[in-house]
């Protein structure tokens, strides 16, 4: 499967020979696991076994909660309730399957920041980062679909805003509303709609992460200093890589215990801290919570969302431009999708030619620029829309756009970057000086 | 501070009964160092079976418990009453509000049927007062600073100790608004909520003979109110604290292995 020279599988046995001549699935399954892997690979290399672990996890609590949960507006918050009380064991499901929804978050945005960094989006590896925000973007809508089914306070006012998104769509906005809702509020039909595709994505979604663990393999993992693999022969490739199982799969399982560790502390001393009081209300359109707040791992793009308001000139500019068409509020939600859409695009938005941050000077406070940069938008997400926030929302998103479509076209052309080592196994020679054979 | 009060003047415009629903910041709440609290916590069984008491002698009046089964009184990590008391406890319960309970109607009587232990506690909507059943968790009592969320992570989100405070936050002023009547409360959002003071001191006698001040009872109370939202939480701490111990284990064994087999590979001499 990969492009990297090395051992394929060789049935042995009279019934492998015949298993592997009509489906070569031993074949299949040793070669993704004997991957040849760089060898230099840093912890930050860890956080995709993480996210497998969080589907695998999501789904298997998902499918044991939905025996015991109503999706219907009257039963669904008495149903958790049912579920936290009467079940056996299912107050530690939903709270698995709560704060597992965080993890994978926590997880998935980690892993994106290592790519961004290291340059994992380029050449040739855009697929793989392409499917990888497909992925994303179906974790968000699956993670937004599934804070609905609760039926709190939250659920209702969240599904109400966000839909309302769609609303903001010059003229066939409202129809679209209307279409997604099933009816003109959110509603039973809502909630049945959501239930269902929250039960649909989580599977497109492991199908979709085969064919990003696929692109990648056929590509072979980047690394740390960006440097090829050197793939002229088999001997040449051993010196800088080793096949992922063992050695990889044993680090991974090392780091994803440390990471389950403080999962397990989460869930299991406090489950509800990430969480907000208003979701413990059941569902009310009469009454509107007086602030509505999204999950944190929506907050970046949420605070990008409510950064452009009417009083800034750029859309007072493009307001006037569109004839009104594109108002404040849809202004708002295009910045929050083209937010999104800007990461999808770096691949060829980055103008240089050296892969990993790690030898780009300038590059490396610019990147760092930018994960403080979601740090304080996912802070100032959370806060009003009064006093100084605005402007603070108004600049981090000013500077999310700014890296992604000028700042990093720019500097691939200015930058002078720092000489790449020879090899691999160069660069692991060079942390461990006593590997040199 | 100055936030909160901004906050609360927002909040201002929605002063019902309701307006309780939404409420949950500003005031001042102080922490109580609750016996459930941290990784070892433990519910107080005596301090629950009081606290009961206290809700069924004063609350229950107006506020329903709908989502809790009255079997669970006699759960393990919770107010552990035998269970004949609970049979006997649950046969004496009244139907405040038919009309929010018209499950336990029973029609050749034409009223509600005596409840048995598998019922839940009764719900009660007559005086438009919040369901309680997950009142400690649907309220958060420490915020901040600046909403980083550290006070929450330190001393917890607060429920228990929003009700300990809205149920000693009186300062006995009234006022009457479009005909209802207000009571100044320093928890509350908006400074005025529309429950009159439940609870005065010494407004239930305790078998055991516990102090029956203002600020016992309203602890006692708040402590089964967060029984009765997380009746598993002693369950859960125990499972939270077995996953820790175990994954310490098998992580320091896979730390260990990782080193051993990736030693000849980066040209150290293993140890083990």
């Amino acid at each position: 499967m990969s492009g990297i020279p090395h051992d394929h599988y060789e049935p042995k046995t009279t019934f492998t020979k015949g298993v592997e001549k009509r489906l070569p699935i031993i074949g299949l399954i040793y070669g993704t696991l004997m991957i040849p892997t760089p060898k230099n690979l840093n912890w930050m290399w860890i956080w995709g076994i993480v996210l497998a672990f969080c589907l695998a996890l999501q789904i298997v609590t998902g499918i044991v909660l939905v025996m015991h949960y109503t999706p219907h507006v009257d039963l669904a918050f008495a149903s958790v309730e049912h579920i936290m009380r009467d079940v056996n064991g299912g107050h530690m499901l939903r709270y698995l399957h709560a704060n597992g929804a965080s993890l994978f978050f926590f997880a998935v945005y980690l892993h994106i920041f290592r790519g961004l960094y290291y340059g994992s989006y380029k050449a040739p590896r855009e697929i793989t980062w392409i499917i990888g925000m497909i992925i994303y973007l179906l974790m968000m809508a699956t993670g937004f679909m599934g804070y609905v089914l609760p039926w709190g306070q939250m659920s209702f006012w969240g599904a109400t805003v966000i839909t309302g998104l769609f609303g903001a769509i010059p003229f066939i906005g409202e129809p679209i509303q209307t279409w997604l809702l099933g009816g003109p509020a959110v509603d039973n039909a809502t909630l049945n709609r959501f239930f269902s595709l929250h039960y649909l994505l989580p599977f497109v979604i492991a199908g979709l992460v085969i064919v990003h663990i696929w692109a990648f393999h056929n590509t072979g993992n980047n690394n740390p200093t960006g440097v090829e693999v050197r793939r002229t022969s088999k001997a040449e490739a051993e010196k800088d890589t080793l096949p992922f199982w063992p050695y990889f799969v044993i680090k991974d399982l090392f780091a994803l215990g440390v990471v389950l560790i403080a999962f397990f502390a989460v869930v299991g001393f406090m489950p509800n801290y990430l969480g907000h009081p208003d979701n413990y209300i059941e569902a009310n359109p009469l009454s509107t919570p007086a602030h509505i707040v999204p999950e944190w791992y929506f907050l970046p793009f949420y605070a990008i969302l409510r950064a452009f308001t009417a009083d800034v000139w750029a859309v007072q500019l493009v307001s006037m431009l569109t004839g009104g068409i594109v108002d404040a509020k849809f202004f708002g939600v295009l910045a929050m999708f083209g937010a999104i859409i800007a990461m999808a695009l770096v691949p060829w938005l980055d103008t240089s030619t050296v892969r990993s941050g790690k030898y780009r000077p300038s590059f490396k406070w610019w990147f760092w620029l930018l994960a403080v940069d979601f740090i304080v938008l996912m802070w100032v997400g959370a806060m009003p829309t009064d006093g100084i926030y605005p402007y603070i929302s108004l600049i981090g998103a000013t500077y999310w756009f700014a890296y992604f479509f000028v700042i990093l076209p720019l500097l691939g052309v200015l930058e002078k970057p720092a000489p790449l080592p020879a090899s691999i196994e160069e660069d692991f020679a060079s942390h461990y000086p006593g590997a040199a054979e | 501070m100055i936030k909160n009060l901004t906050l609360s003047a927002l909040t201002a415009l929605g002063l019902s009964a309701t307006a309780a629903l939404a409420a949950g910041e500003g005031g001042h709440i102080h922490d109580v160092d609750f016996s459930f609290e941290g990784p070892f916590g433990k519910y107080d069984q005596m301090q629950l079976q009081r606290g009961l008491q206290i809700y069924t002698e004063v609350c229950s009046a107006c506020h329903g418990m709908k989502f809790v089964p009255i079997r669970t009184l006699a759960d393990e990590g919770g107010p552990q009453l035998p269970e004949d008391q609970v049979r006997a406890y649950a046969s004496q319960l009244l139907v405040a509000d038919e009309a929010a309970n018209m499950h336990l109607y029973d029609y050749n009587e034409g009223a509600a049927r005596p409840l048995t232990e598998n019922d839940h506690f009764p719900a009660n909507e007559a005086q438009n007062a919040p369901d309680l059943s997950l009142m400690a968790k649907a309220r958060a009592g420490f915020h901040g600073p600046a909403g980083l969320g550290i006070n929450q992570f330190l001393k917890g989100i607060g429920g228990p100790e929003y009700i300990v405070a809205i149920l000693t936050g009186y300062t006995g002023e009234e006022k009457v608004e479009a005909g209802t009547t207000y009571y100044e409360n320093t928890a509350f959002s908006t400074g005025w909520i529309a429950m009159a003071p439940p609870l005065y001191g010494e407004d239930v006698e305790f078998a055991d003979g516990h102090s029956n001040e203002l600020h016992h009872e309203a602890e006692d109370v708040a402590a089964f109110l967060m029984w009765a939202a997380e009746p598993k939480m002693m369950a859960r701490k125990k499972a939270g604290f077995v996953a820790v111990t175990f994954l310490v284990i098998l992580t320091s064994l896979l730390y260990l292995t990782n080193k051993k087999l990736w030693a000849p590979h980066k040209g150290k001499k293993t140890t083990l």
